[in-house]
């Protein structure tokens, strides 16, 4: 199946292009640019992982900056859902104004719908995603690493090359730090 | 008579009949308070009768006034509760002559939080008034310090929208169609088809409540199944707005109680449950986290006509404080009644922070709507996925546009009908932002949309001449003038 959150999933894959006028028009706004990836995609899940603190402060001709961080996320996360978010701070708005998706897993596998029978013919309704039987980071045929509450992006500054903000075991804590404050427990 | 109608003291409270002008409901030199409830009438008197005395006859008939004098007034300090009428001006052209009067009610003059009571006193007596040919009430000015007694919506756009987790691009539904004579099963086919083809919502219709062909409980179960298997095999919060009205408050708890077991997110209501009902259903749906739609049953019997009701704006305001998520508001293009400016103005009421003043929309005066959440306006009647740019164009992002016949007439079926529709919205969006100018090159949009997307090329075939182009009946006095830039 095909997961059809957010403003285009009915029309084709946007290219890249397509994505940098996205944000062009949220720029052209006055709306902050948020990169969002999840592995978790069930319809309420409305908190996806941040790739970076949102981008304020682009001026409308430096969509290519905020491009920049799809093609990160992108690259470290090719197999997990991937949106663009667009917010607007504005009095009264204080709300997200767009949202798409820009990258999706290979294969998609979807939700299965369980019912629990009540009385009197009531039904009661789970939504579970086939995906998330297995833990966040090791579904969609994605292997080994564990997801850390790491900022992603703020891992990947620190250790160039590395592809993802984890340890090589699995271990958020086994990551090299980005800072002397360590990751922390909590 | 004096400068503000009052004349010398003694004849004021002397018994018997005297004109309403004189007794102090007509005052020129008022200038409003910022905390008075303010109220345009279309006035049309009756032959012979002088406009500024059928003014301040509306104005005293609204208020404290009845057919002669009473000497109790002077028990009051009455002056505070008369209302002033202090503008009549005549509409130019119009014949018979009508006039707009502007008049003042103090604030006192009504229960706070209570749209019941305001419509009592200002909607209340004044419309069968032998010495006027028709009245109408075209727009009315809420201060904040009346509007903050009341809740508003349950919610409003914003929160829907986070619920929904849908931004960006207007939201779509469709009511189930034939509106009445399918059993619950089929009733539940036509809400799943819908709703997996694209649709993020269905709605029971007006006059869908309980019959004997379809008991209510029993739709309520088959369309719950229908939303919760349209979600798994989309991954989308979808709705079904179930309609909750029925014969008294009591059976419409009950109703809503049920629709929140079975987890729905929306309920609606009909107009006709009437303001008291509406009210207690919006604080319900406050505290069980519910979306309130209303469907505007019966307005057009008194919204519709230019010169005798109330205007639907002035309903629409009074929706938005009685508290609603959902109210339907006119399409443009579609099949039901809407001058473009009309409609305007009643989309301005639902979804803006402060109304300015602007007799194209047909609103007479500033609204400061003191942070009342907003109203999600609701398109709907007649029409289809060919009119994308125009709808888009008209209405905007924050709306619901709903297509009954647009999805569910589709030659290839439901869910192919919603499939067209969700299409061509999205299609036109992009083009939007990309800075298409998608009103011009809406139908080239829309074909190159259709291109591998065979049920919107089906749609756009099947309902490709179909327009409702009739003369609106309520229109604006003024109409902007073309300028050589435009």
């Amino acid at each position: 199946m095909r997961i059809t959150q957010g403003q285009f999933s009915f029309l084709d894959e946007l290219t890249d292009e397509e994505i940098e006028a996205q944000i062009s028009y949220a720029l052209s706004n006055d709306w902050a640019i948020m990169v969002e990836y999840t592995d978790d995609p069930h319809p309420r899940n409305n908190l996806w992982e941040m790739w970076k603190a949102p981008a304020f402060d682009l001026e409308p001709d430096e969509a290519g900056e905020a491009m920049k961080d799809v093609v990160a996320c992108r690259e470290a996360y090719p197999n997990h859902y991937v949106k663009v978010v667009a917010y607007d701070a504005s009095l009264g708005r204080q709300t997200s104004a767009m949202s798409f998706i820009v990258n999706r897993p290979a294969e998609e596998p979807g939700f299965r719908l369980e019912r629990q029978e009540k009385r009197d013919r009531q039904m009661h309704y789970t939504i579970q995603a086939y995906s998330a039987q297995d833990a966040m980071g090791r579904r969609y045929g994605n292997e080994g690493d564990l997801a850390s509450t790491r900022d992603p992006a703020a891992v990947q500054d620190a250790t160039p090359g590395r592809d993802s903000p984890l340890g090589a075991n699995g271990s958020a804590a086994e990551a090299e730090p980005a800072s002397d404050e360590g990751v922390g427990d909590s | 008579m004096s400068e503000n109608g009052a004349g010398d003291t003694k004849d004021r409270w002397a018994a018997g009949v005297t004109p309403y002008a004189e007794m102090g409901y007509w005052n020129a030199d008022y200038e409003p308070k910022d905390t008075d409830v303010l109220c345009a009438f279309r006035i049309t008197p009756q032959e012979g009768v002088d406009a500024i005395e059928a003014a301040a006859a509306v104005a005293g008939e609204s208020s404290t006034a009845t057919w002669t004098v009473v000497w109790t007034d002077r028990l009051t300090p009455h002056e505070h509760y008369q209302a002033k009428a202090y503008s009549v001006e005549e509409v130019q052209g119009s014949e018979p002559k009508q006039y707009i009067a502007k008049i003042a009610y103090d604030i006192d003059l009504f229960e706070e939080g209570s749209v019941a009571n305001l419509t009592s006193s200002i909607i209340g007596n004044v419309f069968g008034f032998k010495a006027l040919k028709a009245l109408r009430l075209e727009d009315m000015r809420i201060p904040p310090q009346y509007l903050k007694t009341f809740q508003g919506p349950p919610h409003g756009i914003i929160m829907e929208r986070e619920y929904l987790d849908k931004f960006g691009r207007p939201l779509l539904g469709a009511t189930t169609k034939p509106k009445l004579g399918l059993s619950a099963k089929n009733y539940g086919r036509v809400v799943y088809e819908a709703l997996r083809g694209g649709l993020d919502f269905t709605k029971d219709d007006e006059n869908i409540n309980s019959q004997p062909f379809m008991r209510w409980r029993d739709r309520y179960i088959h369309a719950m199944e229908a939303v919760n298997r349209a979600s798994a095999v989309t991954g989308e919060v979808k709705g079904h707005y179930l309609n909750v009205t029925a014969a008294s408050m009591e059976e419409m708890y009950e109703r809503a109680e049920f629709a929140k077991e079975l987890g729905s997110i929306i309920i609606m209501q009909d107009l006709t449950v009437g303001y008291v009902a509406m009210q207690s259903m919006s604080k319900w749906a406050r505290a069980n986290g519910m979306i309130l739609h209303l469907h505007r049953a019966g307005h057009g019997t008194y919204t519709r006509q230019k010169t005798h009701g109330v205007s639907f704006r002035v309903i629409a305001k009074w929706c938005r404080m009685i508290g609603v998520d959902h109210i339907h508001a006119g399409t443009v293009v579609g099949k039901l009644e809407g001058d473009p400016g009309m409609i305007r103005g009643y989309y301005d009421v639902c979804r803006e922070r402060f109304n300015k003043a602007n007799p194209e929309t047909g609103l007479y005066f500033d609204q400061d709507w003191a942070s009342l959440a907003r109203v999600m306006p609701v398109a709907s009647g007649g029409i289809h996925a060919g009119q994308m740019h125009q709808l888009l164009h008209y209405l905007g992002e924050d709306t619901v546009l709903q297509f009954g016949g647009g999805t569910i007439g589709h030659p290839m079926g439901i869910a192919a009908g919603a499939t067209a529709n969700r299409v061509a919205v999205e299609a036109m969006i992009k083009a939007r932002n990309e800075g298409a100018d998608y009103y011009a090159d809406g139908p080239d949009i829309l074909h190159e949309a259709a291109k591998g997307v065979p049920e919107l090329g089906s749609a756009l075939e099947v309902w490709k001449d179909i327009t409702f182009d009739f003369e609106s009946t309520d229109t604006a006095d003024v109409t902007a003038t073309p300028t050589t830039t435009s």
